[in-house]
């Protein structure tokens, strides 16, 4: 059994003893066996020393057993690293940032503990996934929708605190601030509920979101100052109907006119969910050697040769899906409305996508262009690296590089040719820097995937390349808007505005919350007084 | 006369394994069900099918159902491992029961 940092055989033995009294024998695991289940499964770190390993994991059932766990660990000092469902892959999963931790499995608190049609939301425990909560609904006939991230086995209350989002109604797919009351376990063992929660007859928890005196609940996530052991969300109606169209534009320049065609539209309601920018002739030009350097240019040259390639192929320079949720005759009004404004620019072509009504049909779902735009959960965003007829060389995970730019087409210009030309100067597939582009609430997300391998110098490469990209992009003011764990000190140094006194702000929280700095050492690169020594 | 009362003697003996053991499969589909499908289900979006298509190029079914040499080990090797981009199972998630259940329901 090894034992975590800074801690005896001897304490650690008589902690174990106290974890399985608490949850229980068969829930606290300590074989090399069980432990190694813990393992990021997509590490870029494999077979390197600096892999991140647990030394046991214990797996509590309630909110009073974490409670129970916590004081254990509080009384020892042993380091605690909290899971929800652990499958936030190609972001850490399961495994602690500090090595040697406690893994602090919280998958068996799996209770949907409120569906209220009436009011629209859900109150669930960390363990709940995407799946659970979509079957809870559908199995009770509820006219409620989730919106869910790919993919759907991860937890709704984990990918909230990360600041996942997902892809129907602007209101609900930023997860985090679709939430409404959480609950939480301080490190030392005491419960607190936030906003409304702390009233002790609160009826109001899952409906008002700021309870009373300071609104708490943002330091809770993307951090490591409590366990989050219960949480509220909204959920949408489900809509009488949903359209799509896409609109194309031909020219380099023209992406300027439509973001802010398109972002005006957004801030009015009137394209009111999430969707993604995708240039069909940058894919195209960055397929060919010739027009490949042209990507990381800006010049009236690279422009113009862009600009040709795409009128010789009949390829739109640009292209956007819109998506519309609502009565029938709404959504056929509001994209008639876009059309009209998007018109404007000239050249712009429209292409109108199917209309649904719902419940969808079995048929239907089978042949939607995405389940996630109807908050149907599934995992066929694994086909990205698995085996298949297009790729018979499968990875054994991926990273994202995911920086947060500005919603205009001039910063999706620059950024395409400053990120595009980091990957060209050290020698990568300039391709994936054209990946599309995800619109946020007045920015875009840009996602940069990574294979990872059974591979000690490719995984080496990417990482060298991965940080490369964090440095330039913060060069540039585009930060990262979530990390794998194994840059979470780089990602976090970016962030350094006076003398990195955000970081100082959150290591002051972080001592006053958890004196001994048990909880997630190193977690989105904030570190306990007693290990900052390891911060980059 | 006596043969089919033993028959039947041994018969009735064997009802509770026989009932254990359908129980068993049951749980192992419920768990196939849950875990599994949405990856190794019949039909196109199902990442896990689409390798094993690929991989087999019709030698073996892609679809795990249909496979008819998936004897226990493989299966729990495979769970409790994982290949490629899939990630082997904690025992919060699949435990040693389910897992046998699991491998029950695939096996030949």
């Amino acid at each position: 059994m090894s034992v975590p940092p800074g801690i005896s055989e001897r304490v650690f033995s008589q902690a174990i003893g106290q974890f399985e009294r608490a949850v229980g024998r068969e829930w606290v695991f300590t074989s090399d066996e069980d432990v190694a289940l813990y393992s990021d499964a997509y590490t870029p770190l494999w077979n390197e020393a600096e892999a991140k390993t647990a030394s046991a994991a214990v797996a509590p059932a309630s909110a009073e057993e974490v409670q129970a766990v916590m004081r254990v660990a509080n009384e020892h000092g042993i380091p605690m690293y909290p899971i929800s469902t652990g499958r936030n892959l190609g972001y850490g999963g399961s495994a602690p940032v500090l090595s040697g931790s406690v893994v602090l499995d919280l998958k068996r608190m799996n209770r949907i503990l409120e569906v209220d049609e009436r009011n629209a939301y859900a109150l669930v425990e960390p363990g709940v996934s995407y799946f659970d909560l979509y079957r809870h609904i559908q199995d009770n006939g509820l006219k409620l929708w989730i919106d869910c991230p790919d993919p759907g086995w991860g937890s709704v209350i984990g990918n909230a605190l990360d600041h996942g989002a997902g892809f129907t109604a602007n209101p609900y797919r930023d997860h985090f601030d679709a939430h409404c009351g959480m609950e939480i376990v301080l490190a030392n063992g005491d419960l607190v509920r936030l906003g409304m929660g702390a009233l002790p007859n609160a009826k109001t928890w899952q409906q008002y979101k700021y309870g009373y005196g300071p609104y708490l609940d943002g330091i809770f996530s993307q951090s490591n100052f409590g366990v989050v052991t219960k949480m509220g969300f909204w959920l949408m109606p489900e809509p009488e109907a949903y359209l799509e169209g896409t609109v194309n534009v031909p020219g380099h320049d023209d992406v300027i006119p439509l973001i802010d065609i398109m972002s005006y539209l957004m801030n009015s309601a009137i394209q009111n969910a999430g969707t993604m920018l995708s240039s069909p002739v940058r894919f195209a030009a960055a397929q060919d050697p010739q027009l490949r350097t042209m990507l990381t240019r800006a010049d009236d040259e690279a422009k113009q040769a862009l600009n040709r390639f795409a009128a010789e192929r009949g390829i739109p320079f640009w292209s956007n899906i819109l998506k519309f949720y609502g009565p029938e005759e709404v959504i056929k009004a509001q994209w008639a409305y876009a059309q009209r404004r998007l018109g404007k620019i000239p050249g712009a072509q429209f292409v109108d996508g199917p209309t649904y009504r719902f419940p969808l049909t079995p048929e239907q779902i089978a042949t939607v262009r995405d389940e996630g735009d109807f908050g149907i959960p599934t995992l066929s965003i694994f086909s990205i690296g698995a085996r298949s007829a297009f790729n018979p060389t499968p990875t054994t995970g991926h990273l994202w590089f995911s920086p947060v730019i500005p919603m205009s087409g001039e910063a999706v210009i620059e950024s395409q040719r400053v990120l595009a030309g980091v990957l060209q100067e050290l020698g990568r597939d300039t391709s994936i820097a054209v990946f599309p582009q995800s619109y946020h609430q007045r920015t875009f997300v840009i996602l940069v995937g990574f294979p990872v391998l059974h591979d000690v110098d490719a995984n080496r490469q990417v990482r060298d390349v991965f940080r490369r990209l964090i440095d330039v992009a913060g060069e540039h003011g585009w930060g990262e808007y979530r990390t794998h764990t194994a840059f979470m000190d780089d990602c976090a140094r970016v962030y350094s505005y006076n003398d990195h006194a955000l970081l100082r702000l959150q290591e002051t929280l972080k001592d006053a919350i958890d004196p001994k700095g048990i909880l997630s050492a190193g977690r989105y690169g904030i570190w306990p007084r007693q290990l900052r020594r390891n911060r980059a | 006369m006596r043969k089919s009362i033993l028959l039947s003697m041994l018969a009735l003996a064997a009802l509770p394994v026989i009932a254990q053991d359908s129980a068993r499969v049951q749980r192992g589909n419920e768990v196939f069900q849950y875990w599994c499908a949405p990856c190794h289900a019949p039909g196109p979006r199902h990442p896990g099918t689409q390798a094993l298509d690929a991989l087999y190029q019709g030698a073996k079914p892609g679809v795990l159902e249909d496979r008819n040499d998936l004897v226990p080990e493989i299966t729990a090797t495979f769970v409790r491992t994982g290949v490629s981009i899939m990630p082997p199972f904690r025992k919060t998630e699949i435990s040693d029961d389910d897992l046998a259940a699991l491998a029950a329901y695939l096996a030949p």
